[in-house]
């Protein structure tokens, strides 16, 4: 009998042959990720239990400042010095307004062959890299960086074939909404998508982040892709390794989805239960565009706005807010000319952050307000007032509906 | 124009310092919330919390010099006038302040004297008629530069707006 | 005997011949700004006053900056209740996400000499460095000229500050202004016109004049002013203006009666910094080196402007911000945010370790950068007054482009001057 890639990690993790989903085990991650959205809840619980005492592997231990970046009241600007203080008292790693902690994350550590935890439902990132990566709660992070140890129970996994492929206008991000929209949001509720198939082959290591990243919302612990030599060059010099799933690894789903010919999805209010084609909600007037996230903030999606956004401007009345997902990615659209263009469209280019995604701090929607956004969630009242609306697709989708001032299908008929 | 003449306000008295400034009487943040009664409850919060919760209507504020320095945010004089503030004395005003206390129909009057004799808790008339300033248990009678004719009007038409609205009335 | 250059334009304003200090004028105003953090409490009051129409929509510009990017629910209810009062009134200037206002005001083209300009922001004070009289109000006295087109003024007395010699380099604008304060103090200017003259002033940059004028409030003074020169012509030169009709001479040239008047050496100046938690706690930076900083802020209506940011970078270029200090760079407006990345500014700031954040009043109006209890921030912009850009117990010190770069880079308030090169 085979064994699925996430069986073959936490197998690699615990030492242990032969894991197999149902296992609970205990194991030390590669990685564990704290944010400034609740490290300090972890600080101040391990302040209390263990004092002064040090943290187990403080060279795995990350901590990231970035979803209220720069700090908007006192009380953040506190979480933050709190996570300073203890990131040099202990050792950890600290990324301090350098970008979203999952690109920062994937930019920095994260190798094939890993589990990364992190406080953070996105962690589930890191599958795109052909690593394990696992949100967690506060309170298991404490006894992480106590112990150096975690426990988990091994999660069955669902194979999800991609058939085919997208062209532009139509991206990675379409494709993962078709699949929540096909699947339903809680088809895979406490299990691993693993997506295989030419369909996710073809893609590039950016595209299949942006594929991993929003499996969370279809109920996923982790998105996953088996790991091929895209890898290598996308993040080189890192200690790679490679596990695959056996042809005859059991599943507890299988789904084929067929990629050709796919339209420009779009997520409508307040679930990912209601995704359609943007052509069905062409025509809806909004106030506000956003561009950025874990998701989509990176320089292929900057890219893909930008070639929309070139020579045109965005519809009075209507903000259109970019967020780069790192420092590195802003230097990168800045080198490339994008951050100006962005500018001369009327855009307001924000610093690196998680801001209308996280909806805590900056780039926030009022009440009676529709956004569209290239967010992970459109949950109530997630990007500002709960009396706002949120659409989320693609950047290209979000960037036509900026200039029209109304949800735009990037395909004409 | 003015109907009715204010002569006399009298209180219990505030005590504070020099340079109130606005972002202390109206701290920023809470400048787009809708109403200035809502703004109210958190006015001089990064000096006296629960400002609102202490004071009673009729109160006068007492201060140094240069009370009100800083922004243009007329909420600053707003919300003591929606908190029933009788007047506010201090050495000195900033120039913004001033105007958007009487056009909101809240009394300033600049004297210098009287705020290092004063403590909280006072009782305080002021007679703007004869411009002095009497305080209970002291025999010192306070004067003051008279209020300019501008002010003593806006002051009792009850702000710029009852006056603009005089102004725009189709019976004028 | 001559009038101040300010009184010039109240008699201009109200059509009167001669007008003397003290006196109460009705003026004429040729330009309103109202930015988004007021505009609907304005619009409530003009309803309120009972009028139906604003007297020249030409004349009246909204600025969107406070609340830019919307850092609130409530941001969302000031755009829309802008919009819709601009649709209906007919007012075509409404900028959104642009910049601030006092940066949007000039570089739109909203700014003349010898114009009266209200806006409601105490630091409207800014226009005087185009010669023009320009102060903030209050929002219901702002209704009140939507409906009338006028405006009641006290007529102030000047204070004429002669500036001569030129700056040392790594002193600027900046260290001149908060020198002032210092002398003068908070209210040392309460009411007033604060008229600045001489060689010193003549061999400022516009950029460096608004620095000043922008900081007059916080001497109290009603406006800042300075006459129209070859330089301000030359500014207007450049969008085909001319300003020949403006030539104002100082009110020192004039023989104007003055309430009193400094004079300063600007060579002898040397860079100022502006101690918690009053603008008027004026130091010398060398008495204030060795602070240690948490974070640096380089922005607002006072200090953000492309000469400012080319001060820092030029300071910043090739080094690394001390990794224990944030420092944030807000230009002022969306031009100058463009222009800084075509010169490779952005490029030098990021690189060294800075956030630039997009255009607007950012955190002097308390958006984006909040200092914690126990912090220490060096700031460019106007005002330190406690918990305006931090909590309660966090401290801020007012400085120079400069003085905020260098600080920036070793991580304690430090004299600029060893870092220019």
């Amino acid at each position: 009998m085979g064994y699925t890639i996430t069986e073959k990690l936490f197998s690699r993790v615990s030492g242990r042959p032969n894991v197999i989903s149902g296992d609970i085990i205990t194991f030390t991650p590669d990685w564990s990720m704290a944010n400034d959205a609740t490290a300090h809840i972890s600080i101040d619980l391990y302040r209390s239990e263990y004092g002064k005492e040090c943290v187990k592997l403080p060279e795995r231990s990350v901590l990231i400042i970035d979803h209220n970046v720069p700090a908007d009241s006192p009380s953040t600007a506190w979480v933050h010095k709190k996570m300073r203080n203890f990131a040099i008292e202990q050792g950890m790693l600290l990324y301090d307004a350098k970008g979203i902690c999952h690109q920062i994350m994937i930019e920095n550590h994260v190798a094939a062959g890993q589990i990364i935890v992190g406080c953070d439902s996105h962690s589930c990132t890191y599958g795109a890299i052909g690593a394990f990566g696992g949100g967690i709660g506060c309170t298991d992070i404490v006894y992480l960086w106590k112990t150096g140890e975690l426990w988990w129970y091994v999660p069955e996994s669902i194979c999800i074939e991609l058939i085919g492929g997208v062209k532009e206008p139509v991206t990675a991000r379409d494709v993962i909404l078709a699949i929540i929209g096909q699947l339903g949001p809680d088809a895979a509720i406490g299990r691993v998508m693993e997506f295989t198939g030419v369909g996710v082959h073809n893609m590039s290591i950016p595209e299949r982040i942006v594929l991993c990243n929003m499996a969370v919302e279809g109920g996923a612990v982790c998105g996953i892709v088996e790991p091929d030599e895209k890898v290598i060059s996308f993040l080189p010099g890192r200690p790679h390794q490679f596990f695959k799933s056996d042809a005859d690894a059991r599943y507890y789903s299988s789904y084929s989805i067929n990629l050709n010919g796919l339209d420009p999805m779009i997520a409508c209010p307040h679930s990912m239960e209601n995704i359609v084609p943007v052509s069905r909600v062409e025509g809806l007037s909004i106030n506000q565009a956003f561009i950025g996230s874990c998701n989509n903030g990176r320089i292929e999606d900057l890219r893909a706005a930008a070639k929309v956004l070139k020579g045109n401007k965005v519809k009075k009345a209507v903000r259109l807010v970019i967020s780069p997902a790192s420092i590195n990615i802003y230097r990168q659209a800045l080198q490339e000319g994008l951050i100006d263009i962005f500018l001369e469209a009327g855009a307001q280019v924000l610093n690196p952050s998680c801001s209308t995604c996280w909806g805590g701090c900056t780039g926030l929607v009022g009440d009676g307000e529709r956004l569209i956004s290239t967010g992970t969630r459109n949950f109530k009242g997630r990007s500002g007032s709960h009396k706002s609306e949120i659409y989320l697709a693609s950047a290209i989708t979000t960037a036509v509906s900026a200039i029209e001032g109304v949800i735009t299908c990037p395909v004409k008929e | 124009m003015p109907s009715k003449r204010i002569i006399n306000i009298s209180g219990r008295i505030w005590k504070f310092g020099d340079n109130i400034d606005t972002d202390i009487i109206m701290p920023v943040k809470y400048l787009s919330l809708s109403s200035i009664g809502e703004m109210s409850q958190y006015a001089f919060e990064p000096l006296i919390p629960d400002f609102h919760t202490k004071i009673q209507p009729g109160d006068i504020l007492v201060g140094g010099e240069n009370w009100g320095c800083g922004s243009s945010r007329e909420q600053a004089a707003a919300v003591l006038k929606i908190l029933q503030i009788g007047a506010v004395i201090a050495k000195s005003f900033a120039r913004i302040f001033y105007r958007n206390a009487f056009t909101n129909g809240l009394c300033l009057i600049g004297q210098p004297g009287l705020v290092d004799s004063v403590k909280d808790g006072d009782k305080i008339c002021i007679d703007l008629i004869n411009s002095t300033i009497q305080i209970d248990n002291q025999s010192t009678t306070y004067n003051f530069s008279p209020l300019s004719s501008m002010m003593y009007d806006l002051l009792n038409a009850g702000g710029l707006i009852p006056y603009m609205q005089k102004v725009n009335s189709p019976n004028r | 005997m001559g009038n101040t250059i300010t009184e010039k334009i109240i008699a201009l304003k109200s059509e009167q011949k001669k007008v003397n200090p003290g006196e109460f004028h009705q003026i004429k105003v040729d330009r309103v700004m109202i930015h988004d953090l007021f505009g609907p409490f304005v619009i409530q009051q003009f309803r309120k006053m009972g009028f139906k129409k604003v007297w020249d929509p030409t004349r009246v510009v909204f600025i969107f900056d406070h609340l830019v990017p919307a850092n609130t629910i409530e941001a969302a209810r000031h755009f829309q209740e802008i919009f819709n009062f601009a649709d209906k009134m007919n007012i075509s200037n409404v900028f959104e996400a642009e910049g601030i206002c006092h940066q949007i005001m000039p570089e739109k083209g909203f700014v003349y000499p010898g114009d009266v300009i209200m806006g409601t922001d105490s630091h409207t004070c800014t226009y005087g460095a185009f010669g023009s009289f320009s102060t903030g109000i209050g929002y219901t006295e702002m209704a009140a000229i939507l409906g009338t087109g006028e405006i009641w003024v006290k007529v102030p007395e000047t204070i004429l500050f002669k500036l001569s010699g030129k700056l040392p380099s790594g002193v600027d604008a900046k260290d001149i202004i908060l020198k002032i304060i210092g002398d003068i103090g908070t209210d040392g200017a309460t009411y007033k016109t604060m008229e600045f003259c001489g060689d010193g002033i003549a061999g400022l940059t516009m950029s460096e004049r608004m620095t000043i004028c922008n900081m007059a409030v916080e001497a109290g003074a009603k406006n800042g002013i300075i006459p129209v020169d070859k330089t301000t012509s030359s500014y207007y030169y450049q969008y085909s203006l001319s300003t020949d009709k403006y030539l104002t001479i100082s009110s020192d040239d004039d023989d104007a009666v003055c309430h009193s008047t400094y004079e300063y050496d600007l060579s002898k100046l040397e860079p100022m910094v502006s101690c918690p938690h009053t603008v008027g706690n004026v130091k010398p930076v060398s008495k204030v080196s060795g602070y240690k900083i948490h974070q640096a802020f380089l922005g607002s209506c006072t200090n953000g402007r492309l000469e400012d940011l080319r001060i820092a970078a030029s300071i910043i270029r090739g080094r690394r911000i001390n990794p224990q200090v944030r420092f944030i760079v807000t230009p002022a407006s969306r031009k100058i945010y463009r222009e800084a990345i075509r010169e490779g500014l952005v490029q030098i700031l990021i690189d060294s370790g800075a956030i630039v954040t997009h255009p607007g009043c950012g955190l002097c109006a308390g958006n984006g950068g909040i200092i914690g209890d126990g912090e220490r921030m060096i700031s460019s912009n106007n005002r330190n007054y406690i918990g305006r850009m931090g909590s309660k117990d966090s401290e801020v010190f007012l400085g120079s482009p400069a003085t905020v770069a260098a600080s920036a880079l070793t991580g304690y308030i430090v004299d600029p001057r060893e870092f220019i090169r």
